[in-house]
């Protein structure tokens, strides 16, 4: 176990991690107004139309994918009676067609941000940078999913990328089993940490916002006034008699 | 019965001359900012005409609004919970900024920099979105007094049917203006659409307000309000609306478009309503029933059990004295002339017009007859159908009887006060055959002629032990708050990020930046400026001048060729 091995894989994940949880509590607090999909749909929608519905249902695949792939163990589907091979089967068409779906879906968006000057215009750099870390980890993770399942015996990840992650998770980090991922993986995971540090400070808190409540909810929400009358706080001993 | 307060506004459409002071101000107050260039609040439309954004009373390709469907149920016409979280990537029905236009400034610095040259420099549009040259082809009032209407005018949604008989030649049309804001309905479309629930309704006043922490810029509002009146900040990536200036009207002031509305058209009040039968008025099998049954659910503040129920609903009492004084609930149910805006789009809209009565008096004086008699008044209302359909398309879902009845009570009152005015004994019979005493036109005529600030606004405040406090009454420095006047220029995560800072004062940051910046779309250098506002007069503070280039080295401080 070297020292490189600590850091990528027990000192960066958790570094990011803490990131990711308190930016996003820190932004909450701090940021309410700016935390927004900042949609750019009233400058472009023909592009759009095809290529933002492609790519958020594809990650929300990818996303459920993920978490069923790395936070359930192998001995419970195995107890429930699926074999390997039909896990692996199903789970690289699934995982292959989603990834596909949101590469797509994202070269799409991307083209769009480049070439349609007002979209191109409200790109910030931080735009940028979140562009270049969530297609990173899309197409290395793609890449990794394709190239892998070329050779003829495919790493099984379940034996060492699933149990690190969930070790991470209980606190009893266990490098030497992503130690010996191979590399594909290991950039995949570097990069999805790398994306995960940065969330909090870019666009994509949006994904927080998902308003499920809105299946919920009365149709028409009703609020009472603000205690503070006008734009300016009460001053002490002014506040409102109830 | 659950009594509410609804804060509701009428305009008198024949008092309207289209001056657009309403929109100017309003835009000056709320809209100045980048982002929301393109967004009026207000508008002054010409109608017949196309409407802002353009054919926005085209609910087939829209979808605003709610409809009934077959189990006679209330449901949003552009789909329900599931559909809305669907289309959640793309909204489809979400007008494009080239229905609203493409806001522009001119290129201003060119005037006073280009070259020696024979031909004087011009100023040359500049879109404000991409930044590029453009060509301004279409704006807010573009179709302003019918212009261009012979080649679009017959684009108008409300014209369906009856395009061949509305001719847009000189002398042969009618037309009227409509100034429109939001409808701060009591059965808000936009508010029911909103996924994040961030626009609600209030509940003291029925103000209907986005919360802007709460935005995540979904943009389901602008598709959901059948009458376009939210619009997407395109910089700030959040959805704006008309908040019929709630920090004034909480003082009692009315709102910037009433208080600087040249034809004095404007009526604020409250109106008492059972938030208990909003939802089976809505249900109203038919579309014509519809104003019928919104009136139905205003309650009548002199009813001693209105009164009881409002106390007990918590209604101050002030309010309640307010909403027996308010002239909009007098137009409304008192005199009926007063219709809603579009009420086939069961949003229960609370901002409502007199129609004008001047398409109609034209024609009769144009022909030579007396316009002030109200025979040949009755007798032209009958007469003119295309301009009585089409006004009860815009306010009665195409029932012409509403409107015919306002116009006759309008008509009558013309010819009453008529009498007066020449010092003839007035004619009880006139105001009979409209169904109304003497007495009352006259009362219409004080409210609708003569009626002064105090009676026009009936706006209860707020609070008034607080107002010396608050903003709009300057008694004290109203930057004076905690964090001083955000200094900080903009936030880590692009524009406008960071805490919300009060409204007067985030206007008058970003009244300053824009007048300070030299670029078209976005201040490149704005951190290095100087606010000649705030400037002591004392030194040189670097960036009062722009930097100064030396070509060929020559004196920086000498005299250089004026220019041309």
């Amino acid at each position: 176990m070297s020292a490189l091995d600590i850091l990528l894989w027990v000192a960066v994940p958790y570094i990011s991690l803490a990131v990711f949880v308190v930016g996003h509590i820190w932004r909450y607090r701090y940021d309410k107004f700016g935390w927004t999909t900042r949609s750019s749909q009233l400058y472009e929608n023909r592009l759009l139309r095809l290529g933002s519905p492609l790519f958020h249902f594809g990650i929300l695949l990818v996303a459920i994918g993920h978490i069923g792939g790395l936070l359930v163990p192998k001995s419970w589907t195995e107890a429930v009676g699926i074999s390997d091979t039909a896990y692996h089967v199903v789970a690289v068409v699934l995982g292959v067609l989603a990834g596909a779906c949101t590469l797509f879906g994202a070269a799409i968006l991307v083209y769009r941000r480049r070439t349609v000057g007002p979209v191109f215009s409200a790109t910030t750099r931080n735009d940028k940078l979140m562009y270049v870390l969530l297609v990173g980890a899309i197409v290395l993770g793609l890449g990794t999913t394709v190239l892998g399942n070329l050779t003829a015996d495919p790493h099984d990840y379940r034996e060492t990328v699933s149990p690190w992650f969930r070790s991470i998770l209980i606190l009893r980090p266990e490098p030497a089993l992503m130690a010996a991922a191979p590399l594909g993986f290991q950039l995949h995971v570097l990069v999805a940490f790398a994306l995960f540090a940065f969330w909090p400070f870019s666009r994509l808190v949006h994904v927080f916002s998902m308003p499920l409540g809105y299946l919920t909810r009365p149709y028409v929400v009703y609020r009472s006034r603000d205690e503070q009358l006008g734009s300016r706080p009460t001053r002490r001993g002014w506040e409102r008699v109830p | 019965m659950r009594v509410m307060a609804q804060m509701a506004m009428v305009m008198n459409l024949d008092k309207c001359i289209g001056c657009h002071t309403c929109s100017v101000t309003c835009k000056q107050a709320w809209t100045n900012r980048s982002g929301v260039e393109y967004v009026w609040f207000n508008n002054v439309e010409t109608r017949p005409g196309l409407g802002y954004p353009r054919t926005y009373e085209d609910q087939e390709r829209w979808r605003g609004g709610w409809t009934v469907n077959r189990r006679g149920r209330l449901k949003l016409k552009g789909g329900g919970r599931l559909r809305k979280l669907l289309t959640i990537f793309s909204n489809p029905k979400l007008p494009s900024i080239d229905d609203y236009y493409e806001p522009w400034t001119y290129d201003y610095d060119t005037l006073t920099s280009a070259p020696l040259q024979e031909h004087t420099p011009v100023a040359r549009p500049r879109s404000l979105i991409s930044g590029e040259p453009t060509k301004i082809t279409w704006s807010a009032n573009w179709d302003d007094n019918l212009g261009g209407a012979p080649d679009h005018g017959h684009r108008d949604p409300m014209l369906k049917g009856i395009e061949d008989k509305v001719r847009f030649e000189f002398e042969q049309t009618f037309m009227f203006y409509l100034p429109r804001i939001c409808e701060h309905c009591l059965n808000p479309s936009c508010a029911a659409s909103c996924p994040s629930g961030a626009i609600y309704k209030r509940s003291e006043d029925g103000i209907v307000l986005v919360d802007q922490d709460r935005c995540r810029g979904w943009r389901m509002c602008v598709s959901g309000c059948p009458y376009k009146k939210v619009y997407f900040n395109h910089r700030t990536g959040k959805a704006e609306k008309c908040t019929f200036c709630f920090p004034r009207v909480e003082v009692g002031l009315p709102t910037v478009c009433a208080e600087t509305c040249v034809g004095r058209l404007r009526y604020i009040g409250l109106v008492l309503y059972d938030a208990d039968r909003v939802l089976e008025a809505a249900s109203t099998p038919d579309d014509t029933d519809l104003y019928e049954a919104q009136r139905r659910v205003f309650l009548d503040p002199n009813d001693p059990e209105v009164v009881r129920a409002a106390e007990r609903a918590g209604i101050p009492r002030d309010w309640i004295e307010a909403a027996q004084r308010s002239p909009v609930h007098a137009l409304i149910t008192t005199f009926k002339v007063a219709l809603p805006l579009h009420p086939e789009y069961r949003t229960m809209p609370m901002v409502w017009y007199i129609p004008p009565l001047s398409p109609v008096v034209d024609v009769v004086r144009d022909t030579g007859h007396d316009a002030e008699d109200h025979g040949n008044l009755f007798a032209a209302i009958e007469a003119l159908r295309i301009p009585v359909e089409y006004l009860a398309r815009l306010f009665t879902a195409g029932d012409v009887e509403p409107v015919n009845a306002v116009l006759r009570r309008l008509a009558a009152m013309r010819a009453y006060m008529r009498d007066i005015n020449l010092g003839r004994e007035p004619r009880e019979e006139v105001a009979m055959r409209v169904g109304m005493t003497g007495e009352q036109v006259y009362d219409m005529y004080r409210l609708l002629a003569l009626a002064k600030y105090d009676e026009r606004y009936v706006i209860p405040p707020a609070h008034a032990e607080q107002a010396h406090g608050l903003e709009e009454l300057a008694t004290e420095c109203s930057l004076d708050y905690e964090g001083g006047p955000g200094m900080g220029g903009s936030g880590p995560f692009g524009e406008n990020s960071g805490g919300a800072s009060p409204i007067a004062v985030e206007n008058f940051r970003m009244l300053r930046d824009r007048q300070t910046t030299d670029t078209i779309a976005a201040p490149l250098d704005k951190d290095n400026r100087v606010n000649l506002l705030n400037w002591d007069g004392k030194g040189r503070p670097d960036g009062l001048f722009p930097p100064r280039e030396h070509p060929g080295g020559g004196d920086p401080a000498g005299e250089v060729e004026p220019k041309p």
